[in-house]
């Protein structure tokens, strides 16, 4: 379970947003809205530990993020603006490495059938560089698919993606959801999910 | 608690009036030994043995290289508590120190060439002490370029931070290779013979009083380029 | 079980590096052919008496090897920056230490030996005696991994920073003087020295840098 309190973000000389607290528990999704520069962004790379708040705590079932360090990461996924896909390595060899580079080393099916999931079949042995932009970004959500990872802080994932790619993560998402995970998605379409609705954090500007 | 008095000037914004207070009580001071300084040093010291009137540029020379030396290490100083404790008045000290210790060290390299061209021929010498004081003062053009050139304040300050405590461990390291590497080329270089076997007492007592007023000099430049840092900064935040 | 975790972690570093150095050849050619050509102008610029050459030729060649070095850093941290990557390595759960350890290892691997290994060629043209160019050659090889080190420091602080490259090159040379005149003198012990402190402190600093950068 996540927990934010009073969380104030400052960067450079404007208070980005200040006082947001909310709370995630297991089978939570939360749609984070905002116009753009209300800090979006800013809050899901504070809560994946890369950005330390200018005020204000975030916990991981009780204790800080940061004095958990390593063990929180293992907890998390985070697909941000950047889909974090290599340009020379193919789709399968990125997803391979991810899982690699997090200690977690997983066959080549098991990532092929990832991929195939979200639709990228004929084409997961190309170099990502011959790849669409809307086909990398799904390149790196089939992390998501094979990874462990409780809770999936999702900055604009749905941006590129036709139809057909946006059902199949918002499936993706309720999977996870149903199995206890949680979900914090950065967006500016409608989430539909058929669990019960998404709640929202409200960035005002 | 004394200490929670102290606190209070850890905000840039209390500190400003107190800096701001203590700068006459320093330059005041400073003016009046380097005047003391200089007219001990010009007309009061003797004129030296083996190398005449020359050696007076050794007033300014050693004790500005000293100085450089001593701000390098404040400023490393301040650059860790800035970025350990969150200071934003450390960080803000340490970018100050930056600027005075480079003209210093700066300084003592140019008269460290006025008292070499007389006395052997050249402007400068490849020798251990000048050299380190060299690689000193790129180690300050390299933590105010990485300043300058960050955009983001606070990512300013901590990676100054990070540069400044890895070139203050690296100090001793450099002096030592530069002084191996002096003892390894001995035929090209010239040797500095001590100046300082018998000193006659006005020749101490000139040092003394220049370092004196270095270090006063210092303190004062140091807290009226602070006050105009906080003065920059937080202004910016006003605006917030 | 942890350990086995980060043997799968620095297993997949190292072979992502290579192979990403392997499609992406350019970046290091042009690197050693910096290196060459950088040494190579100095006889040109002087008078190319072999016994002045000889003379110069550790100086010379060590010089060229820590230009080249700073040169090849863009590959380090700043192209993982500008996809996605470096972001998603730092939130794994493995010690960023031992990533950026892995990083500047592979850096090693992909151009500080290559260095090494064209370095006689360089002896050659500056007429060094196979003693020489194998005492230079063996120097190079444990003073490298020092540059790759403080280099990774650099490289982490000045991340996204426009004219970061001119940056990087005022922050590490002058750190770079101890490994530099040590290695150029000869002094292997003492290099070995310098290796053992760099090794210990450098890791810890650049995963420093890197928080901050990426903030």
């Amino acid at each position: 379970m996540l927990e934010t309190s009073h969380l104030k973000c400052v960067r450079g000389n404007r208070t980005i947003f200040r006082d947001v607290s909310f709370a995630v528990r297991p089978g939570d999704c939360f749609r984070l809205t905002g116009p753009n520069g209300s800090g979006k962004t800013s809050l899901l790379r504070m809560l994946c530990g890369l950005l330390s708040p200018t005020f204000g705590t975030i916990h991981w079932h009780g204790t800080n993020i940061q004095t958990l360090g390593e063990e929180y990461f293992s907890a998390i996924a985070y697909l941000g603006h950047r889909p974090g896909i290599k340009d020379e390595l193919t789709a399968l060899e990125n997803l391979r490495a991810s899982c690699g580079l997090a200690g977690i080393q997983i066959s080549k099916q098991t990532a092929a059938a990832a991929l195939e999931r979200m639709g990228l079949g004929g084409r997961m042995n190309l170099p990502a560089r011959f790849l669409s932009e809307g086909e990398r970004r799904r390149a790196a959500i089939a992390r998501l698919a094979v990874g462990r990872s409780s809770l999936w802080l999702l900055d604009e994932v749905l941006t590129s993606l036709d139809r057909t790619a946006v059902e199949s993560i918002q499936l993706l998402i309720e999977d996870h959801l149903a199995i206890g995970g949680m979900a914090i998605v950065a967006t500016h379409q409608e989430l539909k999910l058929s669990a019960g609705q998404s709640r929202r954090i409200e960035l005002a500007a | 608690m004394v200490m929670s008095k102290w606190y209070k000037y850890a905000s840039p914004v209390n500190l400003y009036p107190l800096a701001n207070r203590m700068i006459p009580w320093f330059a005041i001071p400073a003016a009046i030994l380097l005047i003391a300084g200089i007219y001990v040093g010009l007309f009061v010291a003797p004129t030296d043995f083996q190398q005449g009137d020359v050696y007076r540029v050794l007033f300014v020379h050693v004790p500005a290289a000293w100085m450089g030396m001593l701000l390098y290490i404040l400023m490393a100083l301040y650059a860790a508590i800035g970025w350990a404790w969150n200071a934003r008045a450390a960080s803000m000290m340490a970018s100050s120190l930056s600027v005075t210790g480079a003209l210093f060290t700066f300084l003592s390299l140019i008269t460290g060439g006025l008292w070499g061209k007389p006395t052997w021929g050249t402007w400068w010498v490849w020798d251990a002490r000048t050299t380190s004081t060299l690689i000193l003062l790129f180690l300050y053009i390299g933590f105010i370029s990485l300043q300058s050139a960050i955009d983001d304040q606070r990512r300013a300050d901590r990676a100054g931070a990070v540069l400044a405590v890895v070139g203050v461990i690296n100090v001793p390291i450099i002096y030592f290779s530069v002084q191996w590497w002096n003892t390894l080329h001995q035929g090209a270089t010239i040797r500095i013979a001590s100046v300082t076997t018998t000193m006659a007492a006005p020749m101490l007592v000139a040092w003394l009083i220049m370092l004196a007023a270095c270090w006063l000099y210092s303190v004062a430049v140091v807290l009226s380029r602070l006050c105009c840092i906080i003065g920059e900064r937080e202004q910016m935040e006003a605006l917030r | 079980m942890k350990s086995a975790s980060y043997f799968v972690m620095f297993r997949w570093l190292l072979w992502r590096e290579v192979v990403l150095a392997w499609r992406r050849k350019s970046d290091v050619l042009s690197m050693l052919a910096f290196f060459v050509i950088i040494a190579s102008l100095f006889p040109l610029g002087m008078d190319p008496d072999s016994r002045l050459l000889r003379t110069i030729a550790p100086g010379v060649v060590w010089v060229s090897a820590l230009l080249a070095s700073i040169l090849g850093l863009g590959r380090l941290f700043a192209s993982d920056f500008a996809d996605g990557t470096l972001e998603q390595l730092m939130i794994t759960p493995q010690p960023l230490i031992l990533i950026v350890t892995g990083k500047i290892l592979a850096q090693w691997l992909v151009t500080g030996v290559p260095l090494v290994l064209i370095s006689p060629l360089l002896g050659l043209q500056f007429d060094l005696a196979p003693g020489g160019t194998r005492m230079l050659a063996v120097s190079l090889l444990t003073g490298i991994p020092v540059l790759n080190l403080i280099g990774a420091i650099g490289s982490a602080l000045t991340l996204g920073i426009r004219s970061g490259g001119l940056i990087v090159t005022l922050i590490v040379l002058p750190l770079c003087v101890p490994v530099l005149v040590f290695g150029a003198g000869g002094n292997l012990s003492l290099v070995g020295a310098v290796l053992a402190l760099t090794l210990v402190f450098a890791p810890w600093a650049a995963a420093a840098a890197l928080k901050i950068s990426v903030e």
